[in-house]
């Protein structure tokens, strides 16, 4: 099962990845209360129908997954929201995009931890697609803010490929280094959370 | 660290590269496909491909291709993880964990022999069709 709010972005990431998109934006926006991600894609979108399935626990189409008891993804990301206080929206339009909101209560004690957000984007920026992925993250304290952005294009510049383990692990350095940024600003400016 | 910039990334791939271009033999031509559907993602994908690159980087090999899949058809053994070595067998192996990669990197990437006890299955028919993606 899901451990990581992390783990639920990758899912919803991966949809729009495989969803014919020329860009996948994606945004992680912290406070001291609630973390909030969007997910918007330009690909191929979804009919009424479909955007009922997809939220349906208890849809499969039996092809793709032909031993899982349940459908996991957007089903089980809505159930957490609920039980947790959190927020969830999806809106679609068939050839034009998708958009998913979530965010989650920091403080409710259900919520599942943030998770490791430089290798979950690791695994964004080097899945197997060719549309460039734009990531803003930002962080609002009690006295300031922080937020570093990245996109697929200027990582593949800078590092040739994105497919190969060496390319990767200096990719992984580079997101850490800005994740660890923003949790000095957290550490100086909130110390008592988290 | 320091909040490194994209031109600092630039540099250190120039700088990496340098250094280990005449001894990245190991790696040549061979490819690491992780199962991150979401049953993949749920079993713990993600782990599995941190700890490639870790182990990788620890034994100096920067090029073996680490991509990934979605859905293998093989939920009920995720992670799943498609090793292509040359002058190997294609190999499937499942239920793999941080020390199933070490065994993976050490034994069928470097050493070139199987890890048995963690082989399993070709993907179901859907996915062979598709050429493995
Ligand atoms: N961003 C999107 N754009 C277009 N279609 C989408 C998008 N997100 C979800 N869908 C549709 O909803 C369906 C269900 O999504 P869900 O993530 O639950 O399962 P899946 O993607 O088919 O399988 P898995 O995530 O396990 O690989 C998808 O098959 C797709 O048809
Ligand atoms: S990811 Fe498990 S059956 Fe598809
Ligand atoms: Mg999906």
């Amino acid at each position: 099962m899901h451990v990581f709010l992390c783990d639920f972005l990758l899912d919803i990431v991966q949809n729009s990845l495989e969803a014919d998109s020329g860009t996948v934006s994606i945004l992680i926006e912290e406070d001291r209360r609630m973390i909030r991600f969007t997910v918007a894609d330009d690909g191929k979108g979804m009919s009424e129908e479909t955007q009922a399935k997809a939220q349906d626990p208890f849809y499969t189409d039996g092809i793709k997954h032909a031993k899982r008891k349940v459908g996991l993804g957007i089903p089980f990301l809505k159930q957490t929201v609920d039980e947790t206080g959190g927020e969830f929206s999806l809106t679609s339009a068939e050839g034009k995009g998708t958009t998913v909101r979530f965010g989650f209560d920091m403080m409710h004690v259900d919520t599942p931890p943030f998770g490791d957000l430089p290798s979950t984007l690791v695994a964004v920026f080097s899945y197997p697609a060719s549309c460039e992925i734009v990531a803003k993250r930002s962080l609002s304290t009690s006295l300031g803010s922080g937020k570093w952005e990245v996109r697929r294009s200027l990582l593949l510049d800078a590092l040739g490929d994105l497919r190969s383990s060496g390319s990767l692990v200096l990719l992984e350095q580079y997101l850490r280094s800005q994740e660890d940024d923003l949790d000095a600003i957290r550490i100086s400016h909130d110390p008592e959370i988290r | 660290m320091a909040k490194m910039t994209v031109e600092d990334l630039r540099k250190l791939r120039e700088k990496k590269q340098n250094e280990l271009n005449k001894r990245d033999i190991n790696g040549k031509d061979c490819q690491v496909i992780i199962g991150m559907g979401t049953c993949g993602i749920a079993a713990g994908a993600k782990v599995v491909l941190d700890t490639f690159l870790k182990v990788l980087d620890e034994h100096k090999i920067t090029n073996v291709a680490v991509t990934q899949t979605g859905c293998m058809g093989l939920c009920y053994v995720e992670p799943t993880v498609e090793v292509l070595v040359p002058g190997m067998p294609d190999t499937i192996y499942g239920k793999v964990d941080a020390d199933t990669v070490r065994k993976i990197v050490v034994q069928h990437i470097i050493d070139k022999k199987l890890v048995a006890d963690h082989v399993y299955d070709r993907p179901s028919a859907d996915i062979i069709k598709n050429g493995g993606r």
